[in-house]
């Protein structure tokens, strides 16, 4: 191997050399482009498709690409879609079955060749979420083979976060703006140049076939100071509780009752959540009924077929839905898979149509516990 | 022997049944899984019913059809509604919030020829219907589902949630959210596949309201986008009025 190891620093060229050899190693490259006024992910001709010089201005409810002057490339935040359409698509197509003349059912699995993905500025709560869908899918006893065949080849680039968005809370999570392991590469975008550190033999491979030099002192610096800096300027925050025992006392809570008046239980949040899995399966026959397939699409529990089984949906008030999403997402999710379904991308606060912002819900459910009437069955002082 | 389909209309414009002629790629299939009985628009060839599966379009405006779709039914064994008209009283249910009367005076040269009534009304108003597809017009795609389903003997799969959830498995980027434009589609029944938001339009609702609706929620976002009241009550008031004011007092 090269001197590769050590951080370096790639310029615009070296950038576009990256998508380039990507592009020529005959994997599509997804990442972030300008698209119907945002910052969406898609597929990457060369590095000239990414965002430079557009930022996002964020709040509950509302996104808006703003000019920047620096002429940025990652400086986005909280976009309307994740690496789950690509990992955990929203429609596929699990099986199909024909008759046979002689009267039987021929089954055949539908699996086919994953893309060779590349994705480039994977957010650092973005690949969090990626390894959350990672044990919620392929982690248990049943593989999503579907999910596993997509992510195994998945060669994944971080960009490093230095410009959280008003909607922005990892920190709170337990996250933070730097890239955890799990990357192939992963970049600080500092003044025009990236410094790249390397994550993966494959990543380390990569890089020493681009126009690179060895870190300096002075980019490695402003890197990091750029991540410390990004560290203190999260939009919002869950509170300082033990989130996940307060959602677990919460299910009598009031305040269900008032988000419930505001939410249009129109499924946005779960749909753009990076962590949400939830799918439903459908069996669609033709007109001959002689052909038949499976397919499988996104579901969300905010939708009352989600629940519904004989004589009606489980889940019937809107009430019973957001404590669904909000339990699920923060207590339960530790129950089922060891750790929170919510990396505090903040996506589910910003295209939520009507602007319900998780952050705040807790925060009231929070208030409730402590100071309600219930204050002495605090389940913040239960272990 | 293959089951009889027949088509009907009362009040409407007969896109809806168009939709089935529209039906290219499965039409040949189509013929050959069923015995069309009855499609005036398509051919003035007409077996007597009674008939397997009806689909009626339109709504009911006057006596004779209220006397019309009560005779349908009794031909009936399966009867399904197609289209806003048919299922919510199409958008000539907005004189349901007008003076009939009056209508007839200005508009008819002689309206003493104008037999009608007060309010059109969808045909679930007047016989039970077994399944009612929304939309104006419908989306070919569910028709065919609504047929095939019919023909297999299960459930059509035609989902009650929003319009936002096929926007989003679609990957079109929010109108409301990032552009500022006021949009139906939380509210609105799912189906033509968010056709509006992918050409960045906000939806109109013709699909009416889906199977979970807070209206009164949706309403402050209107008005935030710059709609005052009466271009609200305009934007509802189209094509499914009485079902998403039905939403507005619930
Ligand atoms: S719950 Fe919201 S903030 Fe948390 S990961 Fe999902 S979309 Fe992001
Ligand atoms: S929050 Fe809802 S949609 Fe998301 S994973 Fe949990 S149950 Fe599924
Ligand atoms: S919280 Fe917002 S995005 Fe989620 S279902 Fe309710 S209104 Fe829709
Ligand atoms: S554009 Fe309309 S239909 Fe699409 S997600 Fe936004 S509000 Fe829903």
């Amino acid at each position: 191997m090269t001197d590769t190891q050590g951080p370096a620093v790639l310029d615009r060229d070296g950038l576009n050399a990256l998508v380039a050899e990507l592009v020529a190693q005959g994997r599509t490259v997804i990442g972030p482009t300008v698209r119907d006024g945002a910052v969406v992910l898609a597929e990457l001709e060369s590095a000239d498709d990414l965002p430079f010089g557009w930022g996002v201005e964020l709040d509950a409810g509302r996104y808006r690409l703003v000019r920047r002057t620096d002429g940025a490339a990652f400086a986005h935040s909280a976009g309307p879609q994740s690496w789950k359409n690509f990992l955990h698509p929203a429609r596929q197509r699990l099986w199909s079955a024909d008759r046979t003349p002689s009267g039987g059912v021929d089954f055949t699995a539908d699996e086919p060749a994953a893309p060779s993905y590349a994705f480039l500025g994977v957010r650092p709560c973005d690949l969090r979420a990626i390894a959350i869908q990672d044990r919620v899918l392929t982690g248990g006893r049943y593989e999503d083979t579907g999910y596993a065949r997509r992510r195994t080849g998945a060669f994944l680039i971080a960009a490093e976060c230095t410009e959280p968005g008003a909607t922005c809370f990892c920190v709170s999570t337990g996250g933070g703006p730097a890239a955890d392991p799990g990357y192939d590469l992963a970049l600080t975008e500092v003044d025009g140049r990236f410094l790249v550190r390397v994550g993966s033999e494959a990543g380390g491979e990569l890089l020493a076939r681009l126009p690179h030099s060895a870190a300096d002192e002075g980019t490695e610096r402003a890197a990091h100071a750029a991540v410390d800096a990004a560290r203190d300027r999260m939009g919002r925050a869950l509170p300082p509780v033990d989130v996940r025992a307060l959602l677990a006392g919460s299910a009598d809570a009031e305040r269900w009752d008032d988000v419930a008046e505001r939410c249009l239980t129109c499924g946005n949040c779960t749909m753009v959540c990076p962590t949400c899995f939830c799918v439903t399966t459908e069996e669609v026959t033709d007109l001959t009924g002689d052909h038949t397939e499976r397919w499988q699409r996104w579901d969300s529990c905010f939708d009352l077929d989600f629940s519904y089984l004989h004589g009606g949906p489980v889940r019937a008030s809107a009430r019973s839905r957001y404590r669904q999403w909000l339990t699920h997402k923060l207590s339960t999710w530790h129950d089922q898979f060891d750790s929170s379904g919510c990396v505090g991308c903040g996506r589910c606060i910003s295209w939520c149509p009507v602007g319900i912002d998780i952050t705040e819900e807790v925060t009231a459910l929070a208030a409730e516990a402590g100071t309600g009437p219930t204050a002495s069955a605090d389940p913040r002082t239960e272990s | 022997m293959a089951p009889t389909l027949a088509v009907f209309k009362l009040a409407s414009c007969d896109g809806c049944q168009l939709t089935l002629l529209d039906c290219e790629d499965e039409l040949l299939a189509l013929a050959g899984e069923v015995e069309i009985a009855h499609f005036l628009e398509a051919s003035s060839a007409v077996a007597p019913g009674p008939y397997d599966l009806s689909l009626v379009e339109g709504s009911v405006t006057t006596a004779e059809d209220a006397e019309r779709v009560r005779a349908i039914r009794a031909n009936s064994r399966h009867l399904v509604t197609i289209g806003a008209c048919a299922t919510a009283g199409g958008i000539q249910a907005l004189r349901n919030y007008a003076d009939v009367d009056e209508y007839r005076r200005v508009v008819y040269a002689h309206p003493e020829y104008i037999s009608t009534l007060a309010t059109s009304t969808p045909v679930s108003a007047h016989v039970g219907v077994d399944f009612e597809l929304r939309g104006c017009p419908i989306d070919r795609r569910q028709l065919i589902e609504v047929i095939t389903a019919f023909l297999a003997g299960r459930k059509p799969d035609v989902p009650n949630h929003s319009v936002c959830f096929e926007c989003k498995r679609r990957g079109t980027v929010c109108v409301t959210v990032a552009h500022g434009t006021p949009c139906l589609g939380p509210v609105t029944h799912a189906g033509c596949g968010a056709l509006c938001p992918a050409y960045r339009r906000g939806c109109f609702g013709c699909f009416g309201p889906s199977g979970s609706v807070n209206l009164p929620a949706l309403i402050p976002v209107l008005r935030r986008d710059g709609m005052d009241d009466a271009a609200v009550e305009r934007f509802l008031h189209t094509f499914n009025a009485p079902a998403f004011d039905e939403e507005l007092r619930s």
